[in-house]
């Protein structure tokens, strides 16, 4: 069954009307090419005006969209030779995160990504997205392979989170996310991150600390998501538009933070509407900034990493002609 | 006892004033009752024992101030990044705007935000330290605590001094967004620079509460990581775990005792030995062979 978001509706009740002419005109032969043209035309741009104009909750739905490509859809359409390889090497392979070795117009890279079910068969198997800590130390597993061999990292982020379980807080989901975060600032290899659905916090960070970090247009990239925030802040769950607002999770808003580095267009519609327009899109983006990367040393890569994130946040300091007197002057904690 | 707390007629016409009144403080500001044990306690005693329930060893929250005093040598704390104030990157409201969340936070406090760090030294060695505020905003992190624990990390690779950080903390700080999640990255990208280049052991102790974003970058990282007795520590709140999975969690679950027991922290230690720990830890992993 194909989900359909109550935005959405209009444009696919237009183009249910459209395909109807079209059997109609099958059926019985009559020529009703100037409606068919003409109802198609409307939808275009009925489809183009409401996604001009998405909310943040509206690109928050999109994000989670069931029928978006999922990271094994990139795998498929954009790499060759996927031999997947599993497992932490202490106890579990987490289906939550893929990962493996492959290659990319011909050149071996290492891809790691998250991954979700279709149904709900296949989201028992992938827990919705939601590594437990296992995932997140199969994934460093794979970096540091990629590292040895001098394989670029290409990592796809899809997650509404970290899993919030006892058996991930037992096996310690908190220190598996920071060594991540850490190691692999200072890896010596490229690192391309893409979010291609909803960047959910710590367990999206612990594959995102990359020398790029690209977004798609209708993902999110937040510290927290809307509903959860809105539980705390709002008491009530419900009010997750209001959060989605308030957050600025949207694409825009993370160039805008600088955050990531690129927004990836989707096309008309949503990604979940044209695989293989998304597809070939951020295969053109990877191949842009991997070849960008590609002549920068080891430590020219980790510098450009920890560049790239050191400036992230927003301060306000006194001018620094005054920083030598404040460092200098002692103060006792008591004063 | 805040303000806000005391008994409402003391704001009405006062009585006749009398000498002896006057020298009495109001019997609320005296003493404060145990979370743990409902004993009462004289602030006074609780000052002396820094926070720590004189009946029931229950440790209380400390400020940041307060918790450098306990732990630094007399006299060698140095304070560095105290001009770094926050901003409002998003224009956050929710009841109440962010903006105005910061302005009482810092009226309450004395702080510009949830972070009091700089050098020191801890029976003599010399030292880059750092205390969360839980009193400001619930120690979240923002830039502001993001970019001062950077430049910890950082100075402490520069000067080849050991790092010490004590948490306190609900996690990143909700109201900077995306932003907070960066200094997730920020710190801990420092950090690994500190453990490649700088050959300083980085001590972690971990306090009453240290959970989200904060227990899942630098807090968890330590070369050595402490905790204080019966400190909720983990990554996701109790109260989340509880609804994602509908059912009770274990007696104990993500204390320090827990974490303890699940491999996850060093060693717990009491607030009052504290400082003899750190000392005794890094003289043993710092002193020339």
């Amino acid at each position: 069954m194909d989900t359909v978001l109550e935005f959405e509706r209009p444009i696919i009740e237009l183009k249910k009307r459209v395909e109807s002419l079209r059997e109609i005109e099958r059926e019985t032969g009559a020529d009703l090419s100037a409606s068919i043209e003409q109802l198609g035309r409307q939808a275009d741009q009925l489809q183009r005006s409401i996604f001009d104009q998405l909310t943040p909750w509206q690109r928050t739905q999109l994000s989670r969209h069931p029928s978006r490509p999922y990271t094994l859809d990139y795998v498929d359409g954009l790499f060759t030779d996927w031999m997947e390889l599993h497992g932490d090497r202490a106890g579990h392979d987490d289906q939550a995160i893929v990962g493996g070795l492959c290659r990319l117009d011909g050149r071996p890279v290492v891809v790691i990504g998250h991954q979700k079910g279709r149904n709900t068969r296949e989201n028992l198997k992938r827990n919705f997205g939601m590594p437990r800590p296992d995932g997140y130390r199969k994934a460093l597993r794979l970096m540091r392979l990629a590292e040895r061999f001098g394989r670029p990292i290409i990592t796809f982020i899809d997650t509404p989170g970290a899993y919030p379980g006892i058996d991930a807080e037992e096996r310690g989901q908190a220190e598996a996310i920071a060594k991540n975060i850490m190691d692999m600032s200072y890896l010596r290899v490229p690192v391309v991150a893409v979010v291609i659905g909803e960047g959910g916090s710590g367990g999206a960070l612990a594959l995102g600390v990359a020398n790029r970090v690209l977004m798609l247009e209708n993902s999110t990239y937040s510290v927290i998501s809307p509903e959860g925030c809105a539980a705390i802040l709002w008491r009530d769950r419900a009010e997750g538009p209001r959060a989605a607002e308030a957050l600025r999770i949207t694409a825009g808003d993370c160039l805008r933070l600088r955050v990531v580095d690129e927004v990836i267009p989707e096309p008309t519609g949503g990604a979940h509407r044209d695989h293989p327009g998304v597809i070939a899109a951020v295969g053109a983006a990877l191949r842009h900034h991997l070849g960008a990367l590609a002549g920068l040393s080891p430590e020219a890569l980790q510098d450009d990493r920890y560049d790239r994130f050191r400036g992230l946040g927003a301060v306000t300091e006194p001018p620094p002609l005054t920083m030598p007197l404040l460092e200098g002057a002692a103060e006792p904690p008591s004063a | 006892m805040s303000e806000a707390s005391r008994p409402r007629w003391f704001e009405q016409a006062p009585p006749e004033p009398r000498p002896r009144e006057r020298r009495e403080a109001p019997v609320t500001q005296l003493w404060v009752r145990c979370g743990a044990c409902k004993a009462v306690l004289y602030k006074d005693q609780l000052a002396a024992s820094h926070q720590v329930c004189p009946k029931c060893g229950h440790h209380m929250h400390i400020t940041a101030r307060g918790r450098l005093e306990l732990l630094v040598d007399p006299g060698s704390f140095q304070r560095h990044d105290a001009g770094l104030a926050p901003q409002d990157p998003l224009e956050f409201a929710d009841s109440k705007p962010y903006s105005e969340r910061l302005t009482a936070a810092q009226a309450k406090t004395g702080e510009r935000d949830a972070w009091l760090g700089g050098s020191a030294s801890i029976d003599g060695i010399a030292v880059q330290i750092g205390s969360f505020d839980f009193a400001f905003l619930g120690g979240s992190m923002g830039s502001v605590v993001g970019e001062c624990i950077t430049r910890l990390f950082e100075r402490a690779t520069r000067l080849r001094q050991p790092a010490i950080v004590i948490s306190a903390s609900g996690g990143a700080r909700m109201q900077e967004g995306v932003l907070s999640l960066m200094q997730m990255a920020r710190t801990c990208a420092a950090l690994a620079r500190l453990r490649e280049q700088g050959g300083m052991p980085y001590i972690s102790v971990l306090t009453h509460p240290t959970t989200g974003g904060v227990a899942a970058s630098f807090a968890m990282l330590g070369d050595l990581i402490l905790a204080e007795p019966n400190a909720l520590i983990g990554f996701a709140g109790p109260r989340v775990i509880e609804q994602t999975i509908g059912e009770a969690l274990p007696e104990g679950f993500q204390t320090s005792e827990y974490l303890l027991g699940h491999g996850m922290v060093d060693e717990i230690v009491p607030r009052g030995e504290l400082r003899a720990v750190i000392g005794r830890a890094l003289h043993l992993l710092v002193d020339p062979a």
